[in-house]
C-alpha cells in the first residue's frame, strides 16, 4: 500500500527574485508521530533544498521554529500534522514580522525591545559573591516564575493586532520579561523600567486582546503581565501624585 | 559597533501590512472589536440617561414627553442592544479582573475562574440588591 | 573588515559566560560573540536537570572531586578537576546574582538534588529547565555590558592564522551571503559538541562540531574523541532528553517484566527511595550498558524505533512531577503521548555528550596561540572517560570564566592584527567556499543522504560496545564519505540566508569530528567509562592511562597520547 500523505502548502520568497511572498506546494508523507517541522525537514531534504526555515532543538525549547500554521503561529516542533486533518497545511512565516526570506522572519526588532526593558538584575550596590547568594522563599519566586518561561519564540507578537498595526509596540514578551525582573525579590531596577514599560508604546498600548497569551506555547501568560503592569504603574502614579514629596 | 548587533539589510526585507479586515479573521479578534464597541454603546446609553436627568428640571410635562419619544420602537431596540453591550462589557471586565489582580492563597494563585464567579456572584447580588430597592421604593 | 579584541564563537553557556567575563576585565576591550544561532537558541538551553557544586556544609570539595574522577574512570586531570570544583560554587552564586531563577529550599537558599554518581545532594536547579535558565540569565545579563558586540546568525567556516597565531575568522553573515573577516586578538570556541553525528541522540541540530574541526583544521589536535556519553534516558525515535533529575527524584527503570533490572548489575540493592551512586543514580555510562544487556537478553520492549525499557515516575505523585519535573510531563505527553504521572515513559540510550574536544589546558588555551576553547567543544580534562550528570552546565561557568580571562591577559601582549593580511586570508577562504559549493557544477552527491550514512556508520562501529572489525569499517566507510563529499550538490545559489550552503559547511565539519571519534576509538584497546570494547572488555591502566590525541593529516586522523594528571586519587577499580 502506498503510503499517505498530505499536502503542505508553504510560503516562499527569495529577495532579490520575488516582490512578494508566494505559495509552493509539497507532497509529503504522513506520519501519525511527525509534527511540521519534520515535514518541512523532509522537504529540505528529499524534495528541495532551497526552502529556508529555523529550527534547531526541536523539543519546544530553544524558540527558533514558529511559524504560521493554518494562520495559526505555532512552534512547528510540536504542531502535529495529526491535528490537521484538512489534509492540507498552510506553513508561513510569523506574520508582523519583516520577513528575511521563505519562513525566515526578521526579529532584532524584539532583541531592541527586550534590551529597552533593561532584562537583567538592576542593584543599586552589587553583591560580591564572597557574601553568598540572595535569599529568596519558594512564594518570592513563584511570584514571577511564570514570567521567566518565555522562549523568546515570537508566536505571541504574531498573535497581537496591535503589533501589526503599530511595529513600535514594546510588545508582550519585552513587557512581560520586564514584569518579571520587576517582580524579582532581587531587583531593584523597577524606576528605570518605568519609563520604558509606562511610555507611549508600552504597557498602555495594550488594548487587552489576550491572544498573546492564547498562543503561547509555555504558558507565560504575557497579557496578564501587561495588564499588572499597568496596575503597578497607575499605582505608582497615583502614589506620586499624592504623595509627591515622598519616595514611590 | 559595540554593545550591538549586525543586522539583516532593510532593503531586501519584505514587509506586509494588515488587512483593514484584520478583525473578521478570527474569532477571538471579532470579539475583542466587539468588546471594545461595547463601550460605544454604554456611553450613548449614559448620555441619554443624563439628558433624561435634564429634563427632570424642566418639569413634568417636558419629562413625560421625553420619555414617550424613549418608548419607540427604535429607542428600545437600543436600550435592548446597549443592555446586552453592557452585559458583555461586565462580564469581560470580570474576566479581566481576574487576570489583572489574582488572588493568593498562601503560595499559590486562586483559580481564575474562581475569581470570576466570585466577582459575578457579588456582582449579581449587588445587582439583585438594587433592583428589590428599586421596586420597594416604587410600590 | 570587523575589528575586536577578543572573539567568541558560539553564544551558548560557555560562550556568553566568557564574552561576560572579558567584558568585565575592562570597559575598554572590545569583545565579539559570533554564533550561527541567536544566542538564546544555543544549545544550553536543552539542559535539563542541574548544575553541580559543593553548596552544603554536608558536602566537601575532595568530595566533589573525587566523585568527578571516580566517575571519569580516573581520565580526567586531578589538578583542572580540583581547579573546576573550587571556583563551581562562585559561579553559581554568581549566576545566582544574575537572575537565574534557581528553585528554592523554604529557607531561600538554592535547592541541590540527588544526581548519578554524585555521592551527595549537590546539583542545584531550576525545575527541570536548568539550562534554559541559566542561558538566558546569561544572555539577558549581557544585554548589560556595552563592550559587547553580538553578531548573530554568522557562521564561522575558519579559523584566521597568521604567523602561527589565531588572529581572527572568516564567517558568512547569513543575513546576506558576504564573507567576512573579523579580527581579534584571541579567539575563544564556544560552540559546543558535535552529538549529530550519530543518529539518535539529545542534541540540537545546530551540534554539529563546528569549532572542534576548525581548530582541528588549524592544527590544533582534538583530546579524548572517543569518549562519547550516551544518556540512558532518551525517547525513542527523536531522542528527547527526559532529564536524570526524575531518576535523582526517585524515578525507576523497569525492564518489560517491570524488574528493575539495575539490580542485576551490581548496582542494587532497590531501595523505594533514592540512595547516592546506587541504582538509577548509577552514572550513565553503566545505565546505558545495562540498557544494552536487557536488550541483548530480550528483556526490553520493542517499538518502532527499536528496544526501549520504562522510566516509571508514577509513584513521586502528581505534585513532585508538576513542581520539580513539568517539563518532563509536558515532553513526554507531547511527543509520545504518555502522562507519566499516570503510565510510565519509554527510554532508550541515546549519544548526548562528547567527553572530548579540542586540547585545552586549564586556563582554556589550545596548544595555537591566540586559540582558547571552553564549554563541550573543550576537553581540559574534567570529564575523562564518562562526565557525571550535572558537572557539564557548571563546566561552561567555570571554564567560559577562565577562558575569558585567560584571553584578555593574553590579547593585552598583543598587537593589532594585520588587516591587509586577515583579507588576504579571508579572500581565500572565499574562494574555498565558492569552489567547494557555491560555483561548483555538476555535483552529485545529496548532503542529507552521506549525513545520514555518517550517522549510521558512527552508530554500527563507534556506539555503546564497540570492536575492532566494526571501528575499522566505520573509518572506512568515513574516508569514502569524505571522498564523496567533494561531490556535493549544492542546488541553492541564494545569498540571503541559505541554509542549505550552512548545512553543507556543517556536514563538512561532521564528517572531521567523526573520523577524530572513530580513529581515537580504534586505537584505544581497553575499554575505560563510556569506551567499551567487546574485544578489550578490562581497562588497562599500564597501557591506556593517558588522553589521546587525534591530529588531521591529509589521510585521516594521526594518534598520539598524553599523560593523564594524577594528584591526590590514585586509579582503583570503578565500582558503585
Amino acid at each position: 500500500m502506498a503510503e499517505p500523505t498530505i499536502t503542505l502548502k508553504v510560503a516562499r520568497y527569495r529577495p532579490g527574485k520575488d516582490s512578494a511572498p508566494t505559495m509552493q506546494t509539497y507532497s509529503v508523507p504522513y506520519r501519525q508521530d511527525w509534527v511540521v517541522l519534520d515535514a518541512l525537514n523532509h522537504i529540505k531534504d528529499q524534495i528541495d533544498g532551497t526552502l529556508s526555515y529555523r529550527w534547531s532543538c526541536r523539543m519546544g525549547v530553544c524558540g527558533s521554529c514558529g511559524m504560521m500554521v493554518n494562520g495559526v503561529p505555532k512552534l512547528t516542533c510540536a504542531a502535529f500534522l495529526r491535528d490537521y486533518p484538512s489534509q492540507e497545511i498552510r506553513v508561513e512565516p510569523l506574520a508582523h514580522f519583516p520577513i528575511i526570506r521563505d519562513l525566515v522572519i526578521d526579529m532584532s526588532d524584539f532583541l531592541d525591545k527586550l534590551k529597552s526593558v533593561k532584562s537583567w538584575i538592576v542593584r543599586k550596590v552589587e553583591k560580591p559573591v564572597a557574601e553568598g547568594e540572595y535569599r529568596q522563599t519558594p512564594a518570592e519566586l513563584e511570584a514571577f516564575h511564570q514570567f521567566t518561561q518565555c522562549i523568546n519564540c515570537m508566536l505571541c507578537y504574531a498573535a497581537c493586532p496591535v503589533y501589526g498595526l503599530e511595529p513600535e509596540f514594546l510588545g508582550p514578551a519585552a513587557i512581560a520579561l520586564g514584569y518579571r525582573y520587576n517582580m524579582d525579590s532581587r531587583d531593584q531596577g523597577k524606576d528605570l523600567r518605568r519609563e520604558v514599560l509606562g511610555s507611549h508604546h508600552g504597557a498602555w498600548e495594550c488594548t487587552f486582546v489576550g491572544e498573546c497569551s492564547e498562543v503561547c506555547p509555555k504558558d507565560v501568560d504575557p497579557a496578564a503581565a501587561i495588564q499588572r503592569t499597568k496596575v503597578d504603574l497607575a499605582k505608582d502614579w497615583f502614589k506620586s501624585v499624592l504623595l509627591p514629596w515622598g519616595a514611590r | 559597533m559595540n554593545g550591538t548587533a549586525v543586522r539583516p539589510d532593510k532593503s531586501k526585507l519584505h514587509y506586509s501590512k494588515m488587512p483593514p479586515t484584520w478583525w473578521l479573521k478570527k474569532p477571538a479578534y471579532l470579539f475583542f472589536m466587539l468588546r471594545e464597541l461595547s463601550s460605544v454603546f454604554i456611553a450613548v446609553f449614559l448620555v441619554i440617561l443624563l439628558a433624561q436627568i435634564h429634563q427632570l428640571t424642566k418639569g413634568p410635562e417636558a419629562y413625560a414627553a421625553f420619555v414617550q419619544k424613549l418608548s419607540s420602537p427604535g429607542w428600545i431596540v437600543f436600550h435592548i442592544t446597549a443592555l446586552l453591550f453592557a452585559l458583555l462589557h461586565s462580564v469581560t471586565w470580570f474576566q479581566s479582573t481576574a487576570v489583572v489582580m489574582p488572588l493568593r492563597l498562601g503560595e499559590r494563585e486562586l483559580p481564575r475562574n474562581l475569581v470570576l464567579a466570585l466577582n459575578i456572584g457579588a456582582w449579581v447580588a449587588v445587582s439583585a440588591v438594587i433592583l428589590i430597592l428599586f421596586l420597594a421604593l416604587r410600590g | 573588515m570587523f575589528t575586536h579584541d577578543i572573539i567568541l564563537i558560539g553564544g551558548g553557556g560557555a560562550g556568553l559566560r566568557a564574552a561576560i567575563a572579558a567584558a568585565e576585565q575592562s570597559s575598554k576591550l572590545s569583545i565579539a560573540v559570533v554564533s550561527k544561532v541567536y544566542p538564546m537558541r544555543s544549545h544550553t538551553v536543552s539542559a535539563e536537570g542541574g548544575t553541580a557544586a559543593v553548596m552544603r556544609d554536608t558536602d566537601s570539595l575532595d568530595l566533589h572531586a573525587k566523585d568527578t574522577i571516580f566517575g571519569a574512570d580516573f581520565m580526567a586531570d586531578q589538578d583542572a578537576v580540583e581547579v573546576f570544583i573550587k571556583e563551581a560554587p562562585g559561579e553559581l552564586i554568581q549566576l545566582e546574582h544574575w537572575g537565574c531563577p534557581w528553585s528554592r529550599d523554604a529557607d531561600g537558599r538554592v535547592s541541590v538534588r540527588a544526581f548519578g554518581g554524585m555521592s551527595v545532594d549537590r546539583t542545584c536547579f531550576a525545575a527541570d529547565k536548568t539550562g534554559f535558565h541559566m542561558l538566558h540569565a546569561l544572555f539577558q545579563t549581557s544585554q548589560k555590558y556595552d563592550n559587547i558586540a553580538r553578531y548573530d546568525e554568522f557562521y564561522v567556516t575558519s579559523l584566521l592564522a597568521d604567523d602561527g597565531k589565531v588572529r581572527g575568522v572568516a564567517a558568512i553573515n547569513i543575513y546576506n551571503g558576504r564573507l567576512e573577516a573579523i579580527a581579534g586578538k584571541a579567539v575563544i570556541l564556544c560552540t559546543g559538541g558535535g552529538g549529530r553525528i550519530f543518529p539518535f541522540t539529545t542534541n540540537a541540530a545546530i551540534k554539529t562540531g563546528d569549532g572542534m574541526a576548525m581548530a582541528y583544521r588549524a592544527g590544533v589536535p582534538l583530546k579524548d574523541m572517543e569518549f562519547v556519553q550516551y544518556h540512558p534516558t532518551g525517547l525513542p525515535g527523536t531522542g528527547i532528553l527526559i532529564t536524570e533529575g526524575s531518576r535523582g527524584e526517585g524515578g525507576w527503570l523497569k525492564n518489560k517484566d517491570g524488574y528493575r533490572y539495575l539490580q542485576d548489575y551490581g548496582l542494587g540493592p532497590p531501595t523505594d527511595t533514592p540512595v547516592h551512586r546506587k541504582m538509577e543514580l548509577g552514572p550513565r555510562d553503566i545505565l546505558s550498558r545495562c540498557h544494552m544487556q536487557e536488550y541483548a537478553k530480550g528483556r526490553t520492549f520493542e517499538g518502532p524505533y527499536g528496544h526501549y525499557v520504562h522510566l516509571d515516575l508514577r509513584h513521586l505523585g502528581e505534585e513532585v512531577i508538576n513542581k520539580k519535573l513539568p517539563f518532563v510531563r509536558e515532553l513526554a505527553s507531547k511527543y509520545v503521548g504518555i502522562d507519566p504521572v499516570y503510565e510510565p515513559i519509554p527510554v532508550r540510550p541515546v549519544v548526548h555528550y562528547m567527553m572530548g574536544g579540542v586540547h585545552t589546558d586549564m586556563n582554556g588555551s589550545a596548544p595555537l596561540e591566540g586559540l582558547y576553547a571552553a564549554g563541550e567543544t573543550a576537553c581540559v580534562s574534567i570529564n575523562g572517560a564518562n562526565r557525571l550528570g550535572s558537572n557539564s552546565l557548571t563546566e561552561c561557568l567555570v571554564f567560559g570564566a577562565r577562558a575569558g580571562r585567560a584571553a584578555v591577559q593574553y590579547a593585552a601582549a598583543q598587537g593589532a592584527p594585520s588587516s591587509q593580511r586577515l583579507e588576504a586570508l579571508a579572500r581565500d577562504e572565499q574562494q574555498r567556499l565558492d569552489r567547494q559549493f557555491l560555483r561548483k557544477e555538476g555535483g552529485k552527491e545529496k548532503i542529507a543522504v552521506i549525513r545520514e550514512e555518517m550517522q549510521k556508520a558512527m552508530e554500527d562501529g563507534a556506539g555503546i560496545y564497540r570492536k575492532e572489525e566494526d571501528m575499522k569499517r566505520t573509518c572506512q566507510l568515513l574516508r569514502e564519505l569524505r571522498e564523496r563529499f567533494s561531490n556535493i550538490a549544492i542546488e541553492d545559489r541564494g545569498d540571503v540566508f541559505n541554509t542549505q550552503l550552512t548545512a553543507a559547511l556543517e556536514l563538512d565539519f561532521m564528517l572531521d569530528v567523526a573520523e577524530a571519534v572513530a580513529h581515537s576509538a580504534l586505537n584505544r584497546k581497553e575499554s575505560r567509562g563510556s569506551h567499551t570494547r567487546t574485544d578489550f572488555p578490562k581497562r588497562d591502566d599500564e597501557n591506556f592511562l593517558k588522553h589521546t590525541l587525534a591530529h588531521r593529516t591529509p589521510d585521516g586522523p594521526r594518534i598520539d597520547y598524553l599523560p593523564v594528571t594524577i594528584t591526590r586519587w590514585q586509579p582503583e577499580e570503578r565500582k558503585y
